[in-house]
């Protein structure tokens, strides 16, 4: 029997913790990892008598975040209550938003990994409060109330993506967008970005969706991709087996790589939403809207199209340079410096990527200014050093600060391009090497690398590389 | 001292007629010796003879002090006065002392009044009796074996019965004016917005408002005044300026359009309060106001839609109390269990019925048959208002289609009390002013309230109405044997 194959449909449910300093109904402080309960008052510990009053910045990332990626802004959006008990949840309902949602009909464009282009639909995003924590020790459950209120945005896709890869590149996209806006630190350690993956599969594309399984609070990029894969197979493997999947809840074990149910739909909640008679409608004015929209910074999309046109950059580096904002401002404010976009390009990819991996660090803390990495370029550019040196100068300029031209100048690292010292250094050269100068004269070309990594050996790295190569030729011909 | 007026106390304490030591000692002697047979206390304040000694210190060094500085007052038992107990009358709440000020309270504070205790209500304020109380059942200042009427009926009665000066009250559809006219005092239900609702604890909150209950119009005024102002703590406060409502009365009413709704004069209305009503629109005619017959067509909806949105919204503002945080928490073996047991033990009855209907008004399947369609009747209610507002500057109307029944008579049937609440219903869903004053006795010896009904803001008229009724009146506002 032919093995049957089928295609995935998914949506996604992403959470976003707004880096606002305060708290979405309460001034309490937003600040993450403090002792628990230290972060907490009275609203947002909900005792009798006290009453939410919106924090107008939760609006304005909410509104930025949906400019971002190509929403509708409400004019009137409505705070609804999700009610149902839970420890954690001191008022025994969720301020949430539900039918008129702040933000609707948008999408992002990802990119497959053919190159093409696929615009995946968001559905809505919606503001809403965070609950507690329980912290379960010694056989109790101590409840921590600092992370209550903590302001979030949900971002609901369309079941628009096909497969894991893609769940990725869209969460990717995601994230690098709404730093760009600075709506949020989008760290997904400390949890200020958690998705749910909605998971069915389907035999075809013309076939109606499946039944489907919705994991929850998954919380890392590639944890994403596994679970999705996980639930794929395992509902491939019930449906081959002739069984039906079940529409419920399930929980994504990252030690194992497993999805397992949480709850059926037969004890689903209801969860008996209304609208907040707490808190007045969100009306936005236009001149609002209009502001924010002034604001925009340039998204990465029309980032990555500018570098391509304005730069000549190869596509593949400007998606480099654009996933994070940080790196694509590094970059600008080197190349004003030094006009060589692919030269500095290259140095961003290599040798900062590399420091940057190895100190664990962002890259405005590299150590070496954009100018100063500008600076290298335009050594090698000028042919005053070699590429070679120039990794050592690059190190030495990030490790001390001090400007390359002067490291250069101080070490007396200057490209050696004097064609009479350099003639000799070549003779020197294959003189110390009679066996493989006969051989390469009879044709074996592999050792034109050992005889230029001898030379540069000789000149301590500062034989210049374009005009020892002729010589080289010259003497062996 | 008793019979003051709030600005006759302060002019009295200024002019240091007697001290507020003594004002306050005089009150607590009252609490001390009627309050065993009113049971309108469910806390009476320890420190508030050492507050008002303090406030006559600062009064003896000359120091400048607010206008009522040293007046001692009461609270309906959800308002939240810092660190002294809030119990809303229910098991649930017990030994829960907040730790937070709310705003009403703040406002009473800062104009100089001092908190003598907290005053007994129907179980969060659901009830028209008193008698869903966990800890006192109030009796009726007037006749101790009838109800004072609720929620607010330990405010009314502690007002009627001279056990403070005044009283604040809430009034989610009808407990300040429903208790102010079975105890025969004023009671105000202001704009909703116009009072903070920050330190209330909910019942159903697009309908709750704090207001004052007293034995006069001129000190409803002026303590609406102090408390109506706008806050920030409160989304759904209205930015609207601070009034001094004691300027309104003139007593002038001449030429003022008055609507006689005739929905409102309905079966269930007793012929005597039907015709005590009546003979005070006489006397507004008779002091050149305009009589209009006005309709009001909705009114016949307004019970069962406020018993659908309050009890929606209770449901939900009542999830809290789990025993988690505060209040009573019961013993059991697991979570779900103390959860379960808690609720189960902490709630009486009344509550209990009422937070399932709203829970069952709310589930997926009948929310749109039942809230949805409770709200857009609510529309339809709040239109009737509007209406009736562009023909007349007020409507008159009996509060309560009874003087005070005898306690224990509705308990066991809770449409028929639900009932008792018909007349003042309607006015928090549209979210106007009311106001209930006295007008008159029934044959049983006990008092006759009228209505007065206002649009948004428009408290100021309501009360000069009032004031012109009360000058001609001249009821008395307080049970002989108590004076």
């Amino acid at each position: 029997m032919k093995k049957m194959s089928y295609e995935p449909v998914i949506g996604l449910e992403v959470h976003v913790q707004m880096a606002t300093d305060s708290k979405i109904f309460c001034t309490c402080s937003n600040k993450f990892g403090s002792e628990p309960n230290t972060n907490v008052c009275p609203v947002c510990l909900g005792m009798p008598g006290v009453l939410p009053v919106l924090n107008e910045k939760v609006v304005e990332y909410t509104v930025k975040a949906g400019l971002a990626l190509n929403c509708q802004i409400r004019t009137k959006s409505v705070f609804a209550r999700k009610n149902y008990f839970y420890p954690d949840l001191p008022k025994a309902y969720q301020i949430s938003q539900y039918e008129l949602p702040i933000c609707e009909h948008g999408y992002i464009d990802i990119e497959l990994e053919d190159g093409t282009q696929k615009r995946i639909g968001i559905t809505r995003i919606h503001i809403e409060e965070d609950a507690g924590k329980l912290n379960h020790e010694d056989g109790y459950s101590l409840v921590d109330l600092n992370r209550t209120g903590t302001p979030l945005m949900e971002i609901v896709s369309e079941p628009d993506l096909r497969s894991a890869e893609e769940a990725k590149a869209y969460l990717t996209k995601l994230k690098t967008i709404l730093e760009y806006v600075e709506v949020s630190d989008c760290n997904m350690e400390e949890g200020s970005m958690r998705c749910d993956a909605n998971v069915s599969i389907r035999p075809d594309s013309n076939a109606p969706f499946g039944t489907r399984a919705e994991i929850k609070n998954v919380n890392s990029f590639r944890n994403v991709e596994r679970a999705i894969k996980h639930e794929q197979k395992r509902q491939e493997k019930v449906l081959s087996e002739g069984g039906k999947v079940v529409q419920e809840t399930r929980l994504f074990n990252a030690d194992t790589g497993t999805t397992a149910s949480m709850r059926g739909k037969e004890d689903a909640h209801d969860y008996r939403y209304f609208p907040d008679p707490d808190l007045v409608p969100i009306v936005l004015e236009d001149k609002f809207i209009n502001d924010l929209k002034e604001w925009m910074p340039e998204l990465p999309d029309a980032k990555r199209a500018r570098f391509i046109s304005e730069y000549g950059l190869p596509g593949i580096d400007a998606d480099f340079l654009v996933s994070v904002k940080a790196y694509a401002e590094y970059f600008e404010q080197a190349v004003k410096a030094h006009n060589n976009p692919k030269g500095v390009c290259n140095w961003v990819m290599g040798e900062l990527m590399r420091r940057l991996n190895d100190k664990q660090c962002t890259i405005f803390e590299a150590g070496i200014t954009p100018e100063h990495l500008a600076e290298v370029v335009k050594l090698i550019d000028e042919g005053k050093i070699s590429g070679n040196i120039a990794k050592q100068v690059f190190d030495e300029s990030a490790e001390t600060g001090k400007k390359p031209s002067a490291i250069v100048e101080e070490k007396g690292l200057v490209q050696n391009s004097n064609e009479d010292e350099l003639e000799n250094i070549v003779r020197q050269v294959l003189e110390a090497n009679p066996a493989e100068t006969e051989r390469f004269k009879n044709g074996e070309a592999k050792l034109q690398g050992f005889f230029m990594g001898q030379i540069m050996k000789a000149s301590k790295g500062k034989a210049n590389p374009g005009i020892v190569a002729p010589i080289l030729k010259k003497l062996t011909s | 001292m008793l019979g003051y007026t709030l600005k006759q106390l302060s002019e009295a304490l200024q002019k240091k007629e007697f001290s507020s030591a003594e004002l306050t000692q005089f009150y607590l002697d009252r609490i001390q010796k009627y309050d065993g047979e009113i049971a309108a206390y469910n806390f009476v304040n320890e420190n508030v003879l050492t507050q008002a000694k303090a406030v006559d210190e600062r009064r003896a060094k000359g120091e400048a002090l607010p206008a009522y500085a040293g007046i001692p007052m009461a609270l309906k038992d959800l308002i939240i006065q810092k660190d002294m107990p809030a119990t809303c009358s229910s098991r649930i709440l017990e030994g829960f002392v907040p730790p937070f000020q709310g705003t009403a309270a703040q406002l009473l504070e800062d104009a100089g009044f001092l908190c003598l205790g907290k005053l007994s209500m129907d179980e969060f304020a659901m009830g028209s009796s008193n008698e869903t109380a966990y800890y006192k059942k109030t009796k009726n200042p007037w006749d101790t074996t009838r109800v004072p009427g609720g929620s607010s009926g330990g405010s009314a009665a502690a007002v009627a019965a001279g056990l403070t000066t005044f009283a604040l009250g809430s009034d989610t559809g009808g407990s300040i004016r429903q208790p102010a006219s079975l105890c025969g005092i004023t009671g105000m239900k202001p704009t909703y917005g116009r009072v903070s609702r920050f330190g209330l604890i909910a019942f159903a909150s697009s309908l709750d408002q704090i207001g004052p209950m007293t034995a006069t119009i001129q000190d409803n005024a002026a303590v609406l005044s102090v408390i109506g102002k706008y806050d920030k703590k409160d989304s759904t406060s209205l930015d609207v300026a601070q009034e001094d409502y004691t300027k309104y009365l003139t007593g002038d009413v001449k030429g003022m359009k008055i609507g006689v709704p005739r929905e409102y004069f309905a079966e269930g209305i007793t012929a005597e309060v039907r015709e005590c009503v009546n003979n005070a629109i006489k006397a507004y005619e008779a002091m050149g106001c305009e009589i209009v017959d006005i309709s009001m067509p909705h009114t016949e909806y307004a019970v069962a839609t406020y018993y659908i949105i309050a009890t929606a919204e209770a449901s939900s503002n009542l999830g809290r109390y789990d025993g988690i945080r505060f209040g009573y928490r019961a013993e059991a073996d697991s979570l779900k269990d103390m959860f379960y047991e808690t609720r189960s033990q902490g709630f009486g009855d009344e509550v209990k019925r009422r937070i399932m209907l709203g829970t069952y008004v709310l589930s997926a399947g009948y929310y749109d048959a039942y809230y949805i369609k409770a709200q857009k009747v609510r529309t339809l209610i709040k239109q009737d208002f509007v209406d009736a507002f562009e023909k007349v500057d007020a409507i008159i109307c009996p509060t309560s289609p009874t003087t005070a029944f005898k306690a224990g008579e509705k308990m066991s049937d809770p449409l028929q009390m639900y009932l008792s609440d018909i007349n003042t219903i309607s006015l928090n869903l549209y979210g106007g002013c009311g106001l209930s004053m006295p007008c008159g006795f029934g044959s049983d010896g006990m008092p006759i309230g009228v209505q007065l009904l206002g649009k948004y803001f428009d408290e100021g008229r309501l009360y000069n109405l009032a004031y012109a009724f009360e000058q001609q009146a001249k009821l008395p506002v307080m049970p002989e044997k108590l004076k």
